[in-house]
């Protein structure tokens, strides 16, 4: 029988929970790295024994952490994220120009092929990749020196690489997004980069329709269907056929489009799931309920699901890293809140239950699928 | 031989307990204390000093002799009793909470 691992990065170190298929019953293991924030914690598709996890504190910097044994032990591997070259200046919240500093890794994507390749977004906003499974790194940098790099800005979190996507059917192809900067893609493995923010619409910004400075909240890709994206932007949900070319709004009914997940069903490309967030001033659902909303059409069309969510004095956040979906027949659906709960639903949304209800907040939820 | 007091998280990272007792090959400054803390404990690595800055990170403090060291420059030879033994250089986690 089949057997899912969730893997939670939170605010106080991270946390493995462990079902079989039936994904009704958890075990769980941790706290991992007691005491520091980890931002994020994924396993490799092509060694699901093979995990990197991203550990730092603001007393002593970051670390990244490997398993090979699924999660059981843990070593630190390398942790010299050094920009190439000179790094310039972005702006900063104010507009004027700051010198680009490494603060924390953000996220970090396997290989889709090779457990020893590793890519690492990282704030300041830049892309980073290990070969030798963690031990050395070496900066992207064609990213960082896009000419309008000097027009980044960080938003709330920070000027953060937060989301990267590797196109299964073009090796080469690599999307990032970042906040506040948007979208970028490479078609060549990561040398050369273009922003992929024509559609988008953002205030905050001197030109709302400009090619970048867009606050993307996160970024999903269903694998069978590479082409068509889904985004969360600070403020809209929207959607591209065109690998990112050209976006078009499809917040539909939705109660608000604000919020910072999104994901795709595992087995249906045009099932997409959002969690609403009331507001950028108020990061905590419409009127305390916590409601995933799923779109069977792509966007446009929304439900509420709210069984076994609560619904009613409910003031957590669900920050962007935090869904994920299993690949099981019949798919599940994790994510977790800065209150501390794991949600878990084993049929597409329908229903939902915390399977842990107190650890510290959660950055972020990944799962595994296991044989 | 230097002993090192470390916080309780890079105790935990360099898998001791307890003092670290260090010996120097050179003059015993806070550098060469951090280099061999690094040598020998590589998980350590960047943890006290920004490796791209080479400087003490901000909420990092060093105290030995009931003395702040923290602003001294990492070149200066530590206190006579640290040299000796006698005294712990004490690395600290700035009191932030956490």
């Amino acid at each position: 029988m089949s057997k899912v691992r969730v893997l939670v990065g939170t605010r106080k170190g991270a946390f493995i929970l462990a079902s079989d298929g039936a994904r009704q019953d958890f075990e769980v293991s941790g706290p991992f790295f007691g005491g520091w924030e980890v931002y994020h914690l994924k396993g490799s598709p092509a060694d699901p024994d093979r995990l990197y996890a991203s550990q730092s504190s603001g007393w002593f910097g970051q670390l990244i952490q490997r398993s090979d044994d699924g999660g059981a032990s843990w070593s630190p591997v390398g942790n010299d994220f050094a920009y190439d070259g000179v790094p310039g200046t972005h702006q900063w919240y104010d507009g004027t120009p700051h010198p680009w500093e490494f603060a924390r890794v953000w996220h970090l994507e396997p290989s889709l092929e090779d457990p020893d390749t590793v890519y690492a977004g990282v704030e300041d906003a830049a892309l980073f990749s290990s070969s030798d499974g963690g031990q050395s790194w070496h900066e992207l940098s064609g990213l960082r020196q896009h000419d309008t790099g000097h027009l980044w800005q960080p938003g709330g979190g920070g000027m953060c690489l937060h989301t990267v996507i590797l196109d299964p059917s073009r090796p080469e192809r690599i999307y990032v997004a970042i906040s506040a900067a948007g979208v970028f893609r490479s078609d060549d493995g990561g040398k050369s980069w273009s922003p992929i923010n024509r559609g988008l619409v953002s205030g905050g910004i001197p030109d709302p329709d400009a090619t970048v400075g867009h606050c993307v909240h996160h970024v999903a890709m269903h694998p069978s269907a590479p082409d068509v994206l889904f985004m969360q932007k600070h403020w809209d949900v929207m959607r591209s056929d065109d690998g990112g070319d050209n976006w078009t709004e499809v917040s539909g009914d939705l109660p608000t489009d604000f919020g910072f997940v999104i994901d795709v069903h595992a087995h249906e490309p045009e099932t997409v799931y959002v969690v609403p967030i009331t507001s950028d001033s108020e990061h905590f659902p419409p009127n305390g309920a916590l409601r995933v909303y799923r779109s069977r059409t792509g966007g446009g069309e929304w439900e509420p699901l709210t069984k076994g969510l609560p619904q009613e004095n409910c003031y957590v956040n669900v920050l962007r890293d935090a869904m994920a979906v299993d690949s099981l027949d019949d798919c599940g659906l994790y994510f977790g809140t800065t209150g501390g709960q794991v949600y878990a639903s084993a049929d597409g949304g329908d229903s939902w239950q915390a399977i842990v209800r107190d650890l510290p907040a959660v950055c972020s939820v990944e799962v595994q699928t296991l044989p | 031989m230097i002993r090192v007091v470390l916080p309780a998280h890079l105790k935990t990272l360099a898998q001791v307990e307890g003092e670290v007792s260090l010996e120097l090959g050179g003059e015993a400054t806070a550098r060469a204390v951090i280099d061999a803390l690094e040598s020998t404990f590589p998980a350590l690595r960047g943890t006290i000093r920004d490796p791209a800055s080479d400087r003490r990170r901000p909420f990092i403090r060093f105290f030995a002799c009931e003395e702040d060291l923290s602003h001294e420059p990492l070149d200066l030879p530590l206190p006579a009793a640290v040299r000796e033994g006698c005294e712990p250089f004490c690395i600290v986690g700035a009191m932030a909470g956490g």
